[in-house]
């Protein structure tokens, strides 16, 4: 007997849907666990979100008993073979979990890669710095998308703005002056209807909202003297990148400059901004003067609300600290805010921390501290939980516009 | 050619017909047309219409689609599951002539399931003929069976007191350790009283010629006292079932779902031992009646309403498609055909032969003539020749992949078939052995291959006998290493045994026999993950 095919098969459920929901479900679980590793290595700042990235999965494993890598087999050639001839790579790429036992085996690689969007990424990694729930759905907002807002009520509109009970209002309004002006008597049942009129209508009025400055720059200055191990680079670019999502709900248009520096500052792409390690001395003014450069050529701080951050691991040069108190004065003054990042992850040592001390605290009769600077903001991140209420401490000095009253 | 249900079954009739008249003995065969989305569902579900739900089902789906997205492999276009009637899937945009291979495939493999020693039907014969019944799950069952599990465990996830991630604990657990079975489907279980009663006879003092010249040996009461309360009596290689009946503080519905397993896997050990020795099967079949049909000796019917030759042309394409080598891999395809059915075929008197042919019946011969192992029944008593049909019938229904390969796959194949064996060494796999002067290779090559199909690539652990108070605190696996060198993945090892230390509830230790850099290793696990 044979059935034909059925068309209509299709549009039953797909019987595999759940269970790959389910598997899907368990790779996310793995990734997370591996979030740091893919973090530190794609560049993610300033990408849209629907950006996509190949995480490379080896599967979540099927464990069985099974040969290790010592492993011998038997394959069919075309008789060109050797005692030593390579056919196969590392035994230790291969999927394990998917040998079906069968006959023969395949030396090679053997996976398959799944893909992640930016926004799963960014769920993941809001779940791994323990963020607050609050905070996630502020970081989600999507760029500013509102682009009126409302002022007070108009009588001509459109449908969409009726606003209905005011309209109501005014009907009642109309009736109750028209009773007392004796000009409506209702002698029948059927005559009471009072019907709407024009003049009853009410609609809400939207003026455009003013982005009176709805550009924002984001400024990282980067020391890349030291090298930065994975756990660093993961801090530094989750703490970057949550910044980044922060300005960008607030403006329109937000761009990314980074600037790296050891004795001299450069303006360089993100992947080099987190790959770069060289030795040599470092000269923290030179990142800022680099910084203040850029502004001066392209940021107009009249027309742009400029953030700009510096991240450390390591120290400065002593005779560069007062030109560096200087710079970074500078920049206080022109940005929204200003703040010097230490990332110091548990296993490094704890020395050189004076840069902070001399943040603060500045020179003895060289240069004030910027310590009472109300924009200046100095952070110490540890550990991925230390990332969050150092962003948000930052944030909070921010200098803030007042606000246009809504009605 | 553009085609509809009417030529399908046109021919459907025909190559029955035919494969019939050659000896084949099917069950009723359904076929089902399906698109390719279906098909790739097909596959990751086995075949099966129903199926219980569960994520690495979900993870096949999702890898065959990458493969087939990113054009590495076809889709294959035969899928058959072995149930009576039998039940096989045709994709709905092959040309006719692929579905008249495939039909003409199906067949072959319908009969393989139903004549194999190694499957459910011929052993649920063998017990009727014995008089014993048989305590599998018949071709005829397999469907209705696959839908109950699939509902039963549908309805433990749904019910609230249950849910679905206890559902799934047990269920990766049962998965890891389910292929850990009794290896020989055709040897049949003792019963509890028979087991007993063996382990005492062993204990017995073996039978002495001498004993009216010196002492015997005593008889051990002590010991047979023991061997009677140990847990398991004899070294235990199900390890479902041995899970299953010695936890007591397991729910009926956590012994139901290693039930499952377990049978699934009764369904899945038989094909996995016969995987080369099945599609050889299947494609000579098709070879052959595909051949008669379409060229040697075509019906006239068929002839009248379709160009054979043009059918038959694209036929020879596919057949040489699906059973040409694979760059250093063994393709079961090509071995089975090439390495096995077809040369028996010709060492038994076949008649369609090329010139090829010729030359290699020549060397089989004589390979035949010098092997001592080989059956010496190419010519029966009455010096006429034992026809290759029987030949086939007898091999064919009493071997699995390595006892066949063992015995009938000869030299003058492997030569041909460039077989090599390869061994890690570093980062890589290389080369170790070809087939060259030195004939001592060809053994070492042989046997490579046999150690890598069928079950012998699943590690042979049991579980061993030990005292019962013994039992209460710890299990031993014994991994069966000798003459073998090949060592258990550590990783995969331990995530495994962490299932059978937590499927055993959590009290018992697992303790691991095995070897590791050559020397014999213990590994232990007390805890979960």
């Amino acid at each position: 007997m044979i059935r034909p095919h059925n068309p209509s098969d299709l549009l039953r459920s797909d019987r595999s849907a759940g269970d790959r929901e389910r598997h899907r479900k368990k790779v996310r679980a793995a990734i997370k666990e591996n979030i740091a590793d893919i973090i530190s290595e794609e560049s993610i700042i300033g990408k849209r979100g629907d950006t996509i990235y190949q995480v490379p999965i080896r599967g979540i494993k099927e464990y069985r008993f099974i040969y290790g890598d010592n492993a011998p087999g038997a394959g069919e050639g075309d008789g060109s073979e050797r005692p030593g001839t390579v056919i196969g790579k590392s035994p230790g790429k291969r999927e394990k979990s998917d040998q079906k036992p069968g006959a023969g085996d395949q030396p090679g690689v053997d996976y398959y890669e799944t893909e992640i969007t930016l926004d799963e990424i960014t769920e993941i990694l809001f779940e791994d710095m323990e963020l607050p729930d609050l905070e996630r759905k502020e970081l989600r907002k999507l760029p500013s998308t509102m682009t009126r807002k409302r002022k007070g009520y108009q009588k001509v509109g459109i449908r969409v703005r009726l606003d209905k009970r005011r309209t109501a209002i005014e009907r009642i309004k109309r009736l109750k002056g028209s009773k007392r002006g004796s000009a409506f008597e209702p002698e029948k049942e059927e005559d009471d209807r009072f019907p709407f009129h024009e003049d009853d209508m009410r609609y809400r009025h939207m003026v455009p909202k003013d982005f009176p400055e709805s550009n924002a720059v984001v400024i990282c200055i980067m020391d890349t003297s030291g090298s930065m191990d994975t756990t660093k680079k993961y801090l530094a670019r989750a703490f970057y990148y949550l910044l980044y999502l922060f300005v960008r709900t607030k403006y329109q248009v937000v761009e990314v400059v980074f600037v790296a520096h050891h004795t001299l500052g450069r303006e360089v792409t993100e992947e080099e901004f987190f790959h770069k390690g060289e030795s040599g001395g470092t000269f923290i003014s030179s990142g800022y003067v680099k910084a203040l450069e850029i502004i001066a050529e392209r940021y107009h701080p009249a027309l742009w609300n400029i953030y700009t951050f510096h991240c450390s691991d390591g120290d400065n040069f002593e005779p560069d600290h007062p030109d560096a108190l200087k710079r970074a004065s500078d920049l206080c003054d022109i940005s929204n805010l200003f703040g010097y990042l230490e990332i110091k992850p548990k296993e490094s040592g704890w020395w050189g921390s004076s840069m902070i001390k001399i943040f603060e605290k500045g020179i003895e009769g060289v240069h004030p501290g910027l310590g009472n600077k109300d924009n200046f903001g100095i952070m110490r991140i540890k550990e991925k939980k230390d990332v969050f209420p150092a962003l948000k401490g930052v944030l909070a000095k921010e200098k803030v516009e007042p606000e246009e009253e809504e009605v | 050619m553009a085609w509809d249900i009417n030529d399908l079954e046109r021919w459907d009739a025909c190559i029955r017909e035919r494969a019939e008249a050659y000896g084949l003995r099917c069950f009723p065969q359904d076929f089902e047309i399906c698109d390719h989305e279906q098909m790739l569902g097909y596959i990751a579900y086995s075949g099966m219409p129903s199926h219980y739900p569960h994520w690495s089902y979900g993870k096949s789906y999702e890898k065959l689609r990458t493969l087939y997205d990113h054009g590495v492999s076809g889709i294959p276009y035969e899928m058959v599951i072995n149930t009576n009637p039998a039940l096989a899937y045709l994709m709905r945009d092959n040309s006719l002539t692929l579905q008249i291979l495939t039909m003409a495939h199906v067949y072959g493999h319908n009969d393989f399931f139903k004549n194999n020693a190694f499957f459910a039907e011929k052993q649920a014969e063998t017990a009727r003929a014995q008089g014993r019944s048989f305590s599998g799950v018949k071709p005829e069952e397999v469907i209705g069976k696959m839908k109950t599990r699939a509902n039963y465990v549908r309805d433990l996830i749904k019910d609230p007191s249950v849910g679905f991630e206890r559902v799934e604990a047990i269920l990766d657990a049962a998965h890891g350790l389910s292929l850990n079975m009794k290896r020989n489907p055709s040897m049949r279980d003792l019963s509890f009283e028979e087991t007993r009663a063996y382990v005492v006879e062993k204990l017995f003092p073996p039978e002495d010629r001498f004993r009216r010249v010196h002492k015997q040996e005593e008889l051990d009461e002590k010991k047979i006292k023991e061997a009677k309360e140990n847990v398991p009596f004899l070294p235990e290689e199900n390890f479902l079932l041995f899970i299953r009946n010695h936890n007591p503080y397991l729910t009926t519905w956590e012994r139901h779902l290693l039930t499952i397993a377990y049978e699934e896997s009764q369904y899945f050990i038989p094909q996995i031992e016969t995987k080369i020795m099945n599609e050889g099967w299947a494609s000579f079949w098709h070879w052959m009646i595909l051949n008669d049909l379409l060229n040697r000796n075509p019906d006239s019917i068929l002839k009248q309403r379709y160009d054979l030759q043009a059918l038959y042309l694209e036929f020879v394409v596919r057949h040489n498609q699906v059973v040409c080598p694979l760059p250093r891999i063994i393709n079961p395809y090509n071995l089975g055909f090439h390495g096995l059915w077809k040369p028996l075929y010709l060492l038994y008197g076949g008649e369609f032969m090329t010139a090829e042919d010729e030359n290699l019946l020549v060397a089989l011969e004589e390979e035949d003539r010098q092997d001592p192992f080989l059956p010496k029944d190419r010519f029966l008593p009455d010096g006429t020749r034992k026809p290759w049909q029987k030949k086939l019938r007898e091999v064919c229904e009493e071997h699995r992949d390595m006892s066949c390969l063992r015995l009938y796959l000869f030299e003058e194949l492997g030569r041909r078939l460039n077989l090599f064996a390869y061994g890690p060494q570093g980062d890589e796999y290389v080369v170790t052995h070809v087939l060259d002067e030195n004939r001592a290779n060809w053994r070492t090559i042989k046997e490579t291959l046999i150690k890598n199909v069928g079950m012998n690539v699943v590690p042979y652990i049991t579980v061993e006998p030990i005292s019962y108070e013994t039992h209460v605190k710890e299990i031993h696996l014994k991994h069966h290493f000798e003459g073998d060198e090949r060592e258990l993945d550590k990783e995969y090892a331990e995530k495994t045994m962490r299932y059978f230390y937590d499927l055993m509830g959590r009290r018992q230790e697992i303790v691991l026999h095995t070897f590791l850099g050559g020397k014999p290793t213990v590994y232990r696990v007390n805890q979960s993950l």
